[in-house]
């Protein structure tokens, strides 16, 4: 059952993936990547990765759209069709495809558990993470405790691509005499309707933002004992925001949560993660060695994963929030 | 017929060249940056796949496994942490890529490589 499930899925991806590639129109392409994104989400749950199919499910079909969304208003709906047949791009792709495919013969068989991955650190990961870091989700004590370096370092990326941004697209607009108006007439042009007029959009969506706001804090203060964590909850959070800025307008978003307070959020977020790794070493341990936090390494580590998965979920909520500002701020003074 | 049984990491393949193949046969950016997307989502598959053990359950210890007298089995969490914070990040670059991208329109008028690149040479 489980491998039909599976096979399904995969069939499905591979045809929405094939329509990506014949479709024109930049509109349905990006719907269909929204598509493509649950999906692979739903994969993630029949391959155990509960935690991956949530992040993945908030992102792909949630910011990522959006973020393309804002973009394709901001240049050109319409692809073009490239003068000449792509037919040497056909022959690399099959002859990687081939070579990789060859390369898979030497792996071991889908769903084994004798394979070297589950050989080396997984057992330890498995059996000790209960007795030694403490949260029934063996995935956060794996991010937070044993890789937390690793998530600190990935936090830092966020945050950089956050600042790459805002410092992108903050620019001073100023209209080049090289840029000729595309003769079909770019989306830009039009100025976006509203989706204050529409009522039942409208009254739904209050309805269910304090539901979204509500389920992000118990995704990040439930992660310990369930799918969810920093990454999920933060992108969750910002959703909720960048839904009421598109019901009610950026205007009114930006009275209720002001970039500058973002960008202190986003950087408050990454200062509050490393400064847990810093009172670690203050306290005669390693950085990050959450052992050193309370007089019992078990109360250690729970707060410090507590403190850490904070700081994650607020520097994700606030970066997520200012890239979206920073596209739609851009996209309304562009035109 | 043990080959039989890499039809995850096949499939994933198969998404990874669809990805590629948008990358470099298309010269819309935006479209680009959708193949991206497609060639990093098939990544992820690639290494959920690889940490799944057949008839085991979500890396999560619930109270009945720990009270049943068989022990449970788990995938491994490892690539569910790897990839988890590889999706948010995936998602943080592709922003900056479409940045960049409305930077380039707002020059040039056109997110066409090929006309980019007439417009590179006619100055």
């Amino acid at each position: 059952m489980e491998t039909t499930i599976d096979i399904v899925l995969l069939t499905f991806l591979c045809i929405t993936a094939m329509a990506i590639i014949h479709i024109r129109k930049l509109f349905c392409a990006i719907m269909l990547l929204g598509i493509f994104s649950l999906l692979s989400a739903c994969l993630f749950v029949t391959m155990d990765a509960v935690d991956v199919a949530f992040t993945e499910a908030a992102v792909g079909t949630g910011i990522s759209t959006i973020l393309l969304l804002g973009a394709m208003g901001q240049t050109n709906a319409h692809e073009k069709r490239p003068p000449y047949q792509p037919i040497l791009a056909l022959l690399v792709v099959l002859v990687t495809g081939s070579i990789l495919i060859y390369g898979t013969m030497d792996l071991p068989a889908f769903g084994t558990p004798d394979a070297a991955i589950h050989l080396h650190v997984a057992p330890r990961y498995i059996q000790q993470s209960p007795i030694e870091v403490g949260p029934p989700n063996m995935v956060t004590s794996v991010l937070a405790s044993y890789r937390g370096y690793d998530t600190l370092g990935e936090t830092a990326v966020i945050f950089t691509a956050g600042i790459a941004l805002v410092a992108l697209l903050s620019a001073p607009y100023k209209k080049n005499e090289l840029a000729v108006k595309n003769e079909q007439g770019s989306l830009s042009t039009i100025q976006p309707a509203t989706l204050h007029d529409h009522l039942i959009l409208r009254i739904i969506g209050k309805m269910f933002i304090p539901f979204i706001l509500l389920f992000a804090l118990y995704v990040q203060f439930h992660g310990d004992y369930g799918p969810g964590g920093g990454f999920q909850a933060g992108v969750i959070f910002a959703s909720g925001i960048i839904l009421y800025s598109l019901i009610f307008g950026l205007d009114t978003a930006m009275r209720v949560i002001s970039p500058t307070a973002l960008r202190l959020l986003g950087a408050a977020g990454l200062i509050l993660y490393i400064g847990v790794g810093i009172l670690c070493i203050l306290n005669g341990g390693n950085f990050l060695d959450y052992n050193t936090l309370a007089s019992r390494p078990v109360d250690g580590q729970h707060l410090g994963i507590f403190l850490i998965e904070l700081g994650v979920g607020t520097t994700v909520f606030a970066i997520m929030v200012t890239m979206f500002y920073a596209f739609s701020f851009r996209g309304r003074h562009s035109t | 017929m043990t080959w039989v049984g890499h039809y995850n990491y096949w499939g994933a393949i198969f998404l990874m060249m669809s990805g590629f193949y948008v990358v470099i046969s298309r010269g819309n950016l935006i479209k680009k940056l959708i193949g991206l997307n497609i060639f990093s989502t098939s990544v992820f598959l690639l290494y959920i796949s690889m940490g799944k053990i057949k008839g085991a359950t979500a890396p999560i210890l619930t109270e009945a496994a720990r009270l049943s007298p068989t022990p449970q089995l788990y995938s491994n969490p490892l690539p569910h942490v790897l990839i988890l914070t590889a999706i948010v990040v995936g998602v943080a670059t592709t922003a900056v890529g479409l940045a960049l991208t409305v930077r380039i329109n707002e020059r040039y008028g056109t997110i066409e490589e090929d006309e980019i690149r007439a417009k590179d040479d006619s100055l």
